[in-house]
Parts: C-alpha cells; sequence; structure tokens
C-alpha cells in the first residue's frame, strides 16, 4: 500500500465495508463473511487516481466521447474519478449541463464524474458565466479551456468573484495573438516540416498573468497542460511570492518532444495537440519539476476525436489525443522505473493533490473515506493496443508502446468497476 | 530509389546526380522536332492540383507528354473537393482508378505524405505548403551547374520571405548536400527558428550576405505578409532586401541571378535585374520541363525497383 496523506507505505490490509474504508492496518482479523482478497505480491494499492483534466465530450460531440465510454476509459486507466471540461456543445455554463453530466455519469455508475464549468457565458471570453448556480449544481473548478480566459480584466474578476464560492479557476494558458494560427512548437522541426510555430512564450507569458493576477486578488489560479520550461519557472515564481498557484503536466509533455513531428510518421496528426510537444529542453524541465515537487499534479488533457476528423492534412487536424488508458503505464514507465521519483510522489502527482486542489473526497485511504482505491501493477508488461481501449477514439501516439507497468483493478465505492482480466486476480 | 519524392530528404546524393545527369538527356528531346520517346507510354499520371500554378503545372503535363504518359489534370475547382469532400477521400477515389503516379500540390505542409500513406501511386510533391518543392530545387541545382559546372564550393544566397517558403526548404536541403556555402538573407521576422541547424549562414544584411555570391537566389514576397506585421510595407522592402543593380555589383562579376517566379517586379527583384545580363530566370523555366521529365522517367519506370 502506498497511501502518503497517511504516511503508508508498506504492506497493509484494508477493509471495505459498503462504500467506505473502514479499517487499515497489518494483519487485519475478519469476520468469516467478510471476502478476503489476497493480491499477489508487487502490486500498489492506493487511494483513487483522480484525473482532474478531461474532455468528455458530452453533450454534443458524442461521436467522439461520451460521459459513458469516457468513464468507461477513466476505470480501465486506473481513474476513481475525473473532472470534465465545459467545452461541449452546448458549453457547460448552466446548471441544465451539469445536471445533465451528472446523470450521464450515474447511469454509467462507474468513476466519479466532477463537471468544470464555464468562467464565461458560451465560453466567449465577455460575461461572466453564472457561478453561483455552477456551484450549486455541483461544478468543483471554473475553466475556459480549449481557449484561455480573454482578458486580464475578465480574469480578475472571475478570480475575485469565484472566490467567494471556493472555486478554483483553471486557465488554457496561451496568448492568442502569439499563437496565432500555430499548429506546432515553434522550432527547428517545425520549421524543417513547413508547420507554423506556436512559441513557448505563448503559455509563459500568459500564466504570468495569471500568477500576477492570483497575488492581486489572492484567488486561486491552476495552469493547466503546461509545457514549456519558462512556465514552471514562472509557477516556481509564483509560489515563492506566496500567490496561489498550482500547476498539472500531461503525460506526453513529459514523455515525448517534436520530433515526433517528423518520425516515426512524419505530420502523424496523433502528435498535434495544444499545447505542442516542445523541445526535450521543456520535455526534462517538466521531468524536474516532477521530481522537485514544483509541479503539482499530473492529468491527462483527455481529448478524443473521431478518426475522420484525424485523418487529414497536418494544419486542419483538431489539437488533442486521448490520454486516460495510457497515463499509468507512462508513468510508472518513464517516472517511476526511470527513476525520476518513486511511488508515494506518484501518487500524490495522481490522486493527493487533485483531491486537494479540487477540493473533493480522495487522495486518501483513511478511515471512514470512501472506498475509492487503485490497484496498480507497477511490473506488468503493457503494449498499448488503441484497437481494444474502451475510448470511442483511438487517437493516441502511443498505439504498440511497450511500457512496464499497468493497471490492475479499479474501485469506486467499494465497488470493483475495472479489473484486468489478464491477471487473475479473483477480486 | 523510394516509391515517392516527397522532399529532397527521400533523394541519395547519386539519386540526386542521377537525375541532374539524365536532364541532359532529357533536355535534348525537347530540342527534336518530334518531342516524344515512349518511355512512360502506357502509364497514367494525374496531376492533381489544388493550389494554382502556371509554370509548375504547365511543365509537368509538357513532361508527361513527352514521355507518352497519359496524363490527367484533376481540376480541383472542379470536382468534388467543392462538394466537401477530403483529401483522404480523394485519394481513396483516385487509388481505386490505380494511376501509376500522382503529382501533387496543395497548401497544406505534409499533403503528400498524406495521400502517400493511402495510395500506392508514387507521389510528386510539386509543392506542400510551406514545406517543400522538390523539384524546383532540382531545376535551380541543374541550371547552376550548367553555369558553373559544379556546385560544392559555391557561395549561394536565397534572399526573400525564408518563412513562407517551400523553395528555401528544398534548395536549403539539395545545395548543402552538394556542398555549396549556403547563405540565407530575409527581414528578421522571416527567418525560420532553427534554420541554422540546417548548415546555412543567417544574416539580416543583403550587403553581407551578397558580398563575392556565386549565385544570388530571390524569393517571393507576398502583400500579405504586412498584415501579419512581418515587414512595415513594400516599399521598405525594397529599399532594404530588393535586388538592385547596386547590389548585384556586390557579388562576383559572373554571379547568376535566380527566381522561382512568379515574381514581383519592384518588390524583391528590380526589373532592370531581372531582364539583365545576369538574369537565368527564363532558363529555370526551360530547365523545368526537363528536370521534370528526368523525375517523372527515373521514378515512373526508367528505373524499375530500388
Amino acid at each position: 500500500m502506498v497511501d502518503p496523506a497517511n504516511q503508508r507505505d508498506g504492506l497493509f490490509d484494508v477493509l471495505v465495508d459498503g462504500d467506505r474504508i473502514a479499517r487499515v492496518g497489518r494483519d487485519l482479523q475478519v469476520q468469516s463473511d467478510v471476502t478476503v482478497v489476497d493480491l499477489p505480491a508487487g502490486l500498489v494499492v492506493c487511494p483513487g487516481l483522480i484525473d482532474m483534466h478531461v474532455h468528455l465530450r458530452e453533450p454534443g460531440h458524442e461521436h467522439k466521447e461520451t460521459v459513458a465510454t469516457g468513464v468507461a476509459a477513466a476505470v480501465a486507466g486506473g481513474f476513481t474519478a475525473v473532472a470534465c471540461m465545459p467545452n461541449t456543445n452546448p458549453v457547460n455554463d448552466n446548471a441544465g449541463v451539469t445536471e445533465y453530466i451528472l446523470k450521464k455519469a450515474d447511469e454509467a455508475n462507474l468513476a466519479r464524474v466532477y463537471p468544470i464549468g464555464a468562467v464565461s457565458r458560451g465560453q466567449k471570453g465577455e460575461e461572466l458565466a453564472d457561478i453561483a448556480e455552477l456551484k450549486q449544481a455541483g461544478c468543483v473548478a471554473l475553466s475556459d479551456d480549449g481557449h484561455p480566459v480573454s482578458t486580464a480584466m475578465l480574469m480578475r474578476r472571475a478570480l475575485e468573484y469565484a472566490g467567494m464560492f471556493n472555486l478554483l479557476l483553471i486557465d488554457h494558458c496561451e496568448e492568442q495573438t502569439l499563437k496565432a494560427d500555430g499548429v506546432a512548437h515553434e522550432g527547428f522541426h517545425a520549421s524543417t516540416l513547413g508547420l507554423r510555430g506556436i512559441p513557448g512564450a505563448a503559455e509563459s507569458i500568459m500564466a504570468l498573468r495569471d500568477i500576477v493576477l492570483a497575488e492581486l486578488t489572492r484567488g486561486a489560479v491552476h495552469i493547466a497542460h503546461m509545457s514549456a520550461r519558462q512556465t514552471l519557472d514562472a509557477v516556481r515564481w509564483g509560489k515563492s511570492r506566496g500567490a496561489r498557484v498550482t500547476c498539472e503536466v500531461a503525460p506526453h509533455h513529459f514523455v515525448l518532444t517534436d520530433e515526433m513531428l517528423d518520425a516515426p510518421v512524419p505530420y502523424d496528426t496523433n502528435v498535434k495537440m495544444n499545447p505542442p510537444l516542445r523541445e526535450a529542453a521543456d520535455r526534462d524541465a517538466m521531468l524536474a519539476g516532477i521530481a522537485d515537487g514544483s509541479v503539482d499534479v499530473i492529468a491527462t488533457d483527455h481529448a478524443p476525436h473521431h478518426d475522420d476528423e484525424k485523418h487529414v492534412e497536418f494544419d486542419r487536424a483538431p489539437f488533442g489525443i486521448t490520454g486516460l488508458e495510457t497515463a499509468v503505464s507512462l508513468c510508472l514507465d518513464r517516472l517511476v522505473h526511470a527513476g525520476v521519483i518513486a511511488l508515494p510522489r506518484l501518487v500524490e502527482l495522481l490522486s493527493v493533490n487533485p483531491a486537494r486542489i479540487l477540493n473533493v473526497p480522495g487522495g486518501s485511504l483513511a478511515e471512514g473515506a470512501p472506498a475509492d482505491i487503485s490497484i496498480l501493477a507497477p511490473d506488468l508488461a503493457v503494449t498499448v493496443s488503441a484497437k481494444t481501449m474502451r475510448s470511442k477514439s483511438k487517437n493516441t501516439p502511443f498505439d504498440g508502446w511497450t511500457l512496464r507497468g499497468g493497471v490492475a483493478a479499479t474501485i469506486v465505492g467499494g465497488r470493483a468497476v475495472y479489473v484486468n482480466e489478464s491477471m487473475g486476480l479473483g477480486i | 530509389m523510394k516509391k515517392d519524392l516527397l522532399s529532397i530528404s527521400d533523394l541519395t546524393t547519386d539519386e540526386i546526380y542521377r537525375v541532374l545527369d539524365t536532364t541532359e538527356a532529357m533536355r535534348e528531346i525537347g530540342r527534336r522536332p518530334i518531342k516524344k520517346v515512349p518511355a512512360l507510354r502506357g502509364k497514367t499520371v494525374v496531376n492533381l492540383f489544388y493550389e494554382p500554378s502556371t509554370r509548375t503545372r504547365t511543365s509537368f503535363e509538357i513532361a508527361e507528354k513527352r514521355l507518352s504518359a497519359d496524363t490527367l489534370g484533376l481540376a480541383v475547382a472542379s470536382s468534388s473537393t467543392t462538394k466537401g469532400e477530403t483529401l483522404a477521400d480523394t485519394a481513396l477515389n483516385l487509388e481505386a482508378m490505380a494511376p501509376d503516379m500522382i503529382v501533387l500540390r496543395h497548401a497544406s505542409s505534409g499533403a503528400g505524405h498524406l495521400l502517400s500513406r493511402i495510395c500506392r501511386s508514387r507521389i510528386i510533391n510539386a509543392g506542400d505548403g510551406t514545406h517543400e518543392h522538390p523539384t524546383q530545387a532540382l531545376l535551380d541545382a541543374f541550371t547552376i551547374r550548367e553555369h558553373k559546372k559544379r556546385i560544392d564550393g559555391l557561395k549561394v544566397v536565397i534572399v526573400g520571405d525564408l518563412l513562407h517558403s517551400r523553395v528555401l526548404r528544398s534548395n536549403v536541403l539539395l545545395l548543402t548536400r552538394l556542398g555549396a556555402e549556403v547563405w540565407v538573407c530575409g527581414p528578421a521576422t522571416l527567418v525560420p527558428t532553427g534554420i541554422e541547424q540546417s548548415g546555412v549562414r543567417v544574416s539580416t544584411s543583403i550587403a553581407e550576405a551578397v558580398a563575392g555570391a556565386d549565385v544570388i537566389m530571390m524569393l517571393r514576397i507576398q502583400q500579405e505578409r504586412m498584415q501579419g506585421a512581418f515587414f512595415p510595407s513594400l516599399r521598405e522592402y525594397f529599399q532594404t532586401f530588393g535586388m538592385t543593380a547596386a547590389r548585384v555589383a556586390l557579388a562576383k562579376p559572373d554571379v547568376i541571378i535566380m527566381h522561382p517566379g512568379p515574381m514581383n517586379r519592384g518588390v524583391e527583384i528590380a526589373s532592370d535585374v531581372a531582364d539583365g545580363p545576369f538574369s537565368v530566370i527564363l532558363e529555370q523555366v526551360a530547365n523545368g520541363v526537363a528536370v521534370r521529365m528526368a523525375v517523372l522517367y527515373l521514378l515512373g519506370g526508367g528505373q524499375e525497383g530500388d
């Protein structure tokens, strides 16, 4: 068991009663009517993983993903909860859409779904959305993701107003005139391939704006999908001044670089996302930030797109790749086995911190806590197969990759909602 | 040879020389009374041009006909593209009719790569977005070799909108491969990030760039670039980077002036330079047919088996 919130890292038993954790300890004695599951050696039991940045696409884009297929992908990926972005159609800027999403999540009855509401009405960046209503309906944070919060003035107002409701502002940091019509990281590879570039500065400029405003308003801002090393430096600067800023990195930004634009598949649209894959120095900076604690969260930015939409010329393809079903394997292989971090830190990044930042239950296997448990298999040999993924969409650059580490089982509210059939666990 | 010619990097140095040498033979065909050989008889070549073109398209058509290929121009404006058919679907439909070769010009960088993943036909890139225009670079190299007898060791300067030029990218690859000392020059706003890593010298000073040059290659400047604040006006561009007789005088006495066309007279190049004694611009056009005949021949049947 790896449960850093309760300083546990070793062999422990956990007793689940109904939907709660009843007891955690060594060599627990239980009554005969209790089902005992003896997990094989080498597996890791930890508080349920929470992906605080996914696009479930429903309502409006059901050809890419639905809440049902999204949460199925989530639990297969080891996640007991996801927070979903509001850039649906219609936008989640009102109670109606929020309730619709929650209803679909209830019907699917797999992972927990925490809706993130829009900052601005229609995500148009003009007026604030009905934030109190969104909070009441069940939104845990606000974002105009897909776009940055359009102006400094609006971001300031949003920080002040949302602060009243203790709602986190999550910003997609992008200075739009610098990003312009760019499609790939502005660097040698994009230049060679004739692809319009997006400089890292487009992200870091906006992150700095948000950090300064967070300081001004004493509001809380979370930098979404960080990719550029300067942005990480900005976050460190902000934290050193006491600003309430947190940040997340997606696995593709600490694993891949813009070299992938050219090889193995030139102009592969499964390598096109926003923010884009950047150069090695940025990727390495993300790894360093993950190791030294400057990075708070790993979140996938799971962005499913239909094959038809991606099977076009690079500059016409939509931005985004899936992430729910590859995240854990990438983290175990490229962070833990690579010696960048140890398991307790991984659990912080994927569970403890997201729960704390979103102010939702989880991140801990304390007695009385919801029985949301992820069982990881750090030594499982995994071959990524887009074809067999539960997500409706197959847009991943990791298809065919062999990785060391995977998911054994996912338990939500005491129910095993995903069990890796290949492992014969008897859950 | 590789299946497709999408980039200069698809050719080995040997293959580049083979194209240039074959071009000589092809040029001779263009001087005969009957300008035709049966090399590609029975082969179907589709010219799929999504962007307007005078030189390249005509050049390819003439080249194909001289080799006796069955040539077909797909007029995109009147095709199903106007009904919203994607490139991928157009490709699948063409593939079903199995042409031997497709010559593609498209506004998107990498369009040829997408086509190549769908079609078994050999694809020749006639210009994809701002990525490459391999046959242009080959005809440029042929023209240079005609006048200078070699390419390695020459100082070749390419001036203009480097950022948006596919001709630049193909020429940089080709000329550095053949050992030229390549300089690129233009406003700082139009220098592609990281281009020094391609082995070229970068300068924003036209005087420094053209000093002692053997070859000066001008690139077209587009009016639209002013909207992106790349430079203030065409007038200022001409004053700072325009190829005038005075600037030509800074180069070697036997310098040649090149331009892929179409030219904006008075913007990137003064009329008297374009029409002057050092200009080889129209020779480039003439050589284009022969070079494309060589490429079609070598890719399409003149050299079966890689």
